[in-house]
C-alpha cells in the first residue's frame, strides 16, 4: 500500500514537472496533450534558478522581488487610493476628452428607459409590499447605472450571476415585466415554481442563474462557470467566446468565498468579470466597519487580477469599463478582471429594513440631491438634444402603465401546482418523496376544511406520482 | 369573526391596482400561509391565550425551576427578543469577559435582540463584524480559547454554513484535541434565529439543529418562550461547553410573557413536561409546541384521552430519562419538528426509545414523526411543509387508534 502511494506521488510529480527542470520532452509533451493539466498555457511555472549576481531573489512564492537594505514595512496609507474612472460628471457634462459614444441615439434612449423601468418598478413594488400584496422586495434606487450600464456591454451568450440588487441587468437583457411579476407573485408562471422569495429571479434563456440568498456563494461559482466557458471554447472554437460576470456587494466581498473566487479565477485564468457594487452599506454596516483597505478593487491586485474602479453613477463609465473588461477577460485564453463601481444605496436595504435606525436622513437626502445616475444620463441626453420634458413624461407614464398591467395580470394567476414542492429535489422523485406526497394528499383529503388548496393550480390533485 | 381573522382576510382579498398609489393603508404583511375560512385546527396561534406562556406574574414566579430569590422578585412583560436582550445585558454586566458581535449587531441587530447594548457596554464589547460567518465563528473560537466568553450572532441560521468548519472541526473538538493541556472553547455561545415565518422560503426558514446535534461537543438549545429564552441563554453563556442557541424567529415578537427581572438560569440538557397526560407523549421544541398544544386540546376533547407534552429545550445532549419515563407511562409517542424528517431529531428520539428495552416493551404503537418533508423550505408551500395543527392532530389520532 505504502508503495502504491509512493509510486502515484512520483508519477504525479513527474507529470507536473516543469520542462525546464530537465523533464524528458516526452513527458512534457504528455503533459500538454492532456489539456494543460499541469500549468495552463500562458503561465510559466515558477523557476528558482538564479542568475549569478542577480539583484533579486527568485523565491518560488515571489519571483523578481528586488533586494532592499532598508527595513521598511509597506503601509496602505502611503499608497494613493485607486482612482475612479468617470466619463460624464454629475451635471451630465463629458469629462473624458477621448470619449465617443458608441451607441446610436435610440440605443442610448433604450438604456435610459431600462434605468427608468428599474426605478419605476421598484417604487411600485416597494409600495405593493407596504400594502401586503407581496411579501418582500428590494429596490436598487441610486444603483441603476451599475446594472444597466454593465449589462449593456455583455453578449447575450455571456453567463450572469447576480446578488439580488441587479434588476437592471435583467431589464437590460430583456427580462419582461411579466416575468418580474410572475416571480414576485410566485404564480404558476414563475420559473422558480413558487419556491423562492421575491426578487430571486433567474432566466435560462437570458443566461442568468437563479439568485441565491446566501451571500458570495456565486463568486467561486462564476469562476468555475467561466472556466467551463473557456474549456468549451477551446473544444469548439467556432462558437463565440463567452465570459461569466458576477455581481456582488462590497459587504459580500468580506465572505471567504470572495477570496476563494479571486484566487482560483486568477490561477485558472478564468474569463470572469467580478463586478462589485460598492454602495457604502451592507444592511446597517458601513464600509468603515466592513474593511480598512482601499475598497474592493485594490484586493484584486493582491490576487494578480487586473482591476478598475469606476464611478458607478456614470452609466457611460460603467459601460466603457465593462466593455474593456470583457475584451481583457477573453485575451490570451482568458483571465479574470475586477470592476468596482462606486455608488450609494439610496433606499432601505429591503422592505424589512428601516435604514434611519442607523444612518441619518440628511445623509441620504444630501446624496440624492448631489447625484443620481438616471438624472445624469438625462442631462447628457438633453444636452445632446435627444430628450426633453415631454419625452420624459411620456416614458414615465408608459412604463408605469406597463408595470401596473403586468402587476395585475400576475397577481390574478394561481400559484403553481402543489406537487412542485416535492419536485426538483432530485432529478426524479425518490420512493421516499413519493410516499410523502401521497401522505400529504391523504391528509388533505381527511382535513379538507383546514387548508386552502384552491389557490394552487389543480388543487390537491397534482399530488400524485403520475402527473 | 375575530379582529385578527378579519385582518388576515383583508390581506388576502385582491384589491384594485389603482389603490397602489392611494395613501398607504396599514395592511399586515401578506403571509403565504394563512388559514382557510372554515378551519378549526389550522388557526393562527393565539399567543395571548395559550397556556404555554405565562401571562401573569404569579404564574411565572410559581415556576419551581426558578431559584427562590428570583421567585420572590418581580416580573416584566417581554417578548422573546426583549428576553434575549435582557439575558445579553445581564451577561455583559455580570462578566467582563462576555463580548457580543456579529453582522449588524451594533445598531441592535436585524431582529432587535442587541438593542442599546453597544451604548450601554461600549463598542469594544458590542460590535459589528465584517460580513463573514466563517470569520465570526473563528474569531469567537479564538476569543474563547483565550478565556473570553464570546456570544456570536449568525444573522440567520440559514447562513451558518460558512461557519460550519469552525463549529464542527474547531469549537466541538477543541477540548478533545487539547487533552491534558486542558484548554477549551467552552465560553463560546453562538446564537442564530431559525425557523419558518410564513414567507422565508429557501434561505430564511431553515432549522438546521440536527446538523449540530450530530456533533459531539456542542450543546444545542432552542427556547420556546421569553422566560425560557432568558434562562436558557444565560445558562448557555455561563456554560463551559460551546453552545448553539437557536431562536425561533417567529416568536421574537409574537411570544410575550411575564419574565422575571432578576438573572436566572434554566438547566441545559433537561426537558420539561409542559402538560401531563397518560395516553400519548408528544415531544417537540421551539414553535411547534404551540401547535402541538392546540392539536392536543382538540384530540383530548374528541377522543376523551389525555396527552403529555414535553419540551426538549436542549436537543443535544438531550434528556433521555424524562422522555423514557413518559413513554413508559403512555406507550405512545409522537415527535414533532419543523426541519426535515430524514435524519432529524425525531429519528434520534425514535431510535433511542426503541433501543431502550424498558421503554420498548411498553410501546403500544410505532413512534411517529411529524416533521418537514424531505424537501427544501419552499415559499408558497410552507403551510403544507411545516407541521400544522391538523397534521399533528391527524398523527395523534393515528397513534392513538393504532
Ligand atoms: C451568508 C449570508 N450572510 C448574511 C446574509 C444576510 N444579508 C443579506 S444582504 C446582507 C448585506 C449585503 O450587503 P452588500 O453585499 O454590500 O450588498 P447590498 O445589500 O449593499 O447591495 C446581509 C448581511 C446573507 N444573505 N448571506
Ligand atoms: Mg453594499
Amino acid at each position: 500500500m505504502k508503495n502504491r502511494i509512493a509510486t502515484s506521488l512520483v508519477s504525479t510529480s513527474k507529470r507536473c514537472a516543469p520542462r525546464q527542470h530537465g523533464t524528458p520532452a516526452i513527458l512534457a509533451h504528455t503533459c500538454r496533450s492532456t489539456y494543460q493539466s499541469c500549468y495552463s498555457s500562458t503561465v510559466a511555472p515558477p523557476s528558482v534558478s538564479q542568475p549569478p549576481n542577480a539583484d533579486y531573489l527568485a523565491f518560488p512564492g515571489a519571483a523578481k522581488s528586488a533586494f532592499s537594505h532598508s527595513l521598511k514595512f509597506e503601509q496602505p496609507s502611503t499608497h494613493p487610493a485607486l482612482s475612479t474612472y468617470r466619463v460624464v460628471d454629475q451635471n451630465g457634462v463629458v469629462v473624458d476628452p477621448n470619449f465617443k459614444p458608441d451607441l446610436s441615439d435610440e440605443e442610448v434612449v433604450k438604456l435610459y428607459r431600462d434605468m427608468l423601468t428599474t426605478s419605476i418598478m421598484d417604487i411600485i413594488m416597494f409600495d405593493a409590499h407596504r400594502q401586503g400584496r407581496i411579501s418582500f422586495y428590494m429596490v436598487a434606487a441610486g444603483e441603476e447605472a451599475t446594472s444597466v450600464g454593465s449589462a449593456s456591454a455583455l453578449a447575450k451568450e455571456d453567463v450572469v450571476f447576480l446578488q439580488y440588487r441587479e434588476q437592471g441587468v435583467l431589464v437590460q437583457r430583456g427580462f419582461k415585466l411579466a416575468e418580474f411579476m410572475n416571480q414576485l407573485f410566485a404564480n404558476k408562471y414563475d420559473p422558480g415554481r413558487g419556491r423562492n422569495m421575491p426578487v430571486h429571479y433567474g432566466s435560462r434563456e437570458l443566461n442568468v442563474h437563479t439568485i441565491s440568498s446566501p451571500l458570495a456563494t456565486q463568486l467561486p461559482q462564476a469562476a468555475g462557470a467561466a472556466y467551463a466557458l473557456k474549456i468549451q471554447h477551446r473544444q469548439n472554437p467556432s462558437a463565440p467566446p463567452r465570459v461569466a460576470i458576477c455581481y456582488f456587494g462590497e459587504g459580500a466581498a468580506s465572505e471567504g468565498d470572495f477570496h476563494a473566487a479571486l484566487n482560483i479565477a486568477a490561477t485558472r485564468e478564468c474569463p470572469v468579470i467580478f463586478f462589485c457594487r460598492n454602495n457604502g452599506y451592507a444592511i446597517s454596516t458601513s464600509t468603515q466597519e466592513q474593511y480598512r483597505g482601499d475598497g474592493i478593487a485594490a484586493r484584486a491586485l493582491g490576487y494578480g487580477i487586473d482591476t478598475i474602479r469606476v464611478d458607478g453613477n456614470d452609466i457611460w463609465a460603467v459601460r466603457e469599463a465593462t466593455k474593456k473588461a470583457r475584451e481583457m477577460a477573453l485575451q490570451d485564453g482568458g483571465k479574470p478582471v475586477m470592476i468596482e463601481a462606486m455608488t450609494y444605496r439610496v433606499s432601505h436595504h429591503s422592505t424589512s429594513d428601516d435604514s434611519f435606525a442607523y444612518r441619518k436622513k440628511v445623509e441620504v437626502e444630501e446624496w440624492k440631491r448631489r447625484d443620481n445616475p438616471i438624472i445624469r444620463l438625462r442631462k447628457w441626453m438633453e444636452a445632446k438634444g435627444i430628450w426633453d420634458e415631454d419625452k420624459e413624461r411620456e416614458a414615465r407614464e408608459s412604463i408605469r402603465r406597463d408595470v401596473l398591467k403586468a402587476f395585475s395580470e400576475a397577481e390574478r394567476e394561481k400559484k403553481p401546482a402543489m406537487r412542485s414542492m416535492f419536485e426538483d429535489v432530485y432529478e426524479d422523485l425518490t420512493p421516499d418523496l413519493k410516499v410523502q406526497m401521497a401522505e400529504l394528499r391523504s391528509h388533505l383529503e381527511r382535513y379538507p376544511e383546514e387548508y386552502d388548496v384552491d389557490e394552487f393550480e389543480g388543487g390537491k390533485d397534482s399530488l400524485t406520482s403520475q402527473p | 369573526m375575530t379582529a385578527r381573522k378579519q385582518l388576515l382576510r383583508r390581506a388576502m382579498v385582491p384589491q384594485p391596482v389603482a389603490r397602489l398609489f392611494s395613501p398607504t393603508v396599514a395592511i399586515p404583511q401578506r403571509r403565504y400561509s394563512t388559514h382557510p375560512p372554515n378551519a378549526k385546527l389550522n388557526l393562527p396561534t393565539d399567543y395571548s391565550a395559550t397556556s404555554l406562556l405565562s401571562h401573569t406574574s404569579q404564574q411565572t414566579l410559581s415556576n419551581p425551576e426558578l431559584p427562590a430569590d428570583v421567585r420572590a422578585g418581580t416580573t416584566k412583560r417581554m417578548n422573546l427578543f426583549q428576553a434575549v436582550n435582557d439575558a445579553l445585558a445581564t451577561a455583559l454586566a455580570e462578566d467582563e469577559s462576555v463580548l457580543l458581535f456579529g453582522e449588524d449587531v451594533a445598531f441592535g441587530g436585524v431582529f432587535r435582540c442587541s438593542m442599546n447594548l453597544k451604548d450601554t457596554f461600549g463598542g469594544d464589547r458590542v460590535f459589528n463584524t465584517p460580513l463573514s460567518e466563517q470569520g465570526i465563528m473563528g474569531f469567537a473560537v479564538g476569543l474563547a480559547a483565550e478565556n473570553m466568553r464570546p456570544v456570536a450572532e449568525i444573522q440567520f441560521a440559514d447562513y451558518v454554513y460558512p461557519a460550519f468548519d469552525q463549529l464542527v472541526n474547531e469549537a466541538a473538538k477543541f477540548r478533545y484535541r487539547d487533552g491534558a493541556c486542558g484548554r477549551s472553547v467552552g465560553g463560546l455561545t453562538v446564537r442564530m434565529p431559525c425557523g419558518g415565518v410564513g414567507h422565508g422560503a429557501l434561505y430564511h426558514s431553515q432549522s438546521p439543529e440536527s446538523l449540530f446535534t450530530h456533533i459531539p461537543g456542542l450543546r444545542v438549545i432552542m427556547p420556546r418562550s421569553p422566560v425560557q429564552a432568558k434562562g436558557l441563554l444565560l445558562a448557555a453563556i455561563r456554560s463551559n461547553d460551546p453552545c448553539v442557541f437557536m431562536e425561533p424567529k417567529i416568536l421574537y415578537r409574537a411570544a410575550v410573557e411575564q419574565v422575571p427581572t432578576a438573572p436566572y438560569t434554566l438547566p441545559l440538557g433537561k426537558a420539561e413536561v409542559l402538560k401531563e397526560g397518560k395516553d400519548v407523549t408528544v415531544i417537540s421544541y421551539g414553535q411547534p409546541l404551540y401547535k402541538c398544544m392546540a392539536a392536543i386540546q382538540e384530540i383530548e376533547k374528541s377522543m376523551g384521552v389525555t396527552a403529555e407534552l414535553i419540551d426538549l429545550r436542549t436537543v443535544y445532549p438531550w434528556d433521555k430519562e424524562e422522555v423514557f419515563k413518559s413513554v413508559r407511562k403512555t406507550g405512545r409517542c409522537v415527535v414533532v419538528h419543523e426541519s426535515m424528517v430524514n435524519a432529524g431529531i425525531g429519528a434520534e428520539i425514535a431510535a433511542a426509545i426503541q433501543e431502550d428495552s424498558k421503554t420498548f416493551i411498553r410501546l403500544e404503537a410505532p413512534v411517529v414523526r411529524v416533521a418537514g418533508w424531505s424537501i427544501h423550505t419552499p415559499l408558497v408551500y410552507e403551510q403544507f411543509n411545516i407541521p400544522s395543527v391538523a397534521r399533528i392532530h391527524d398523527n395523534l389520532k393515528k397513534v392513538l387508534e393504532y
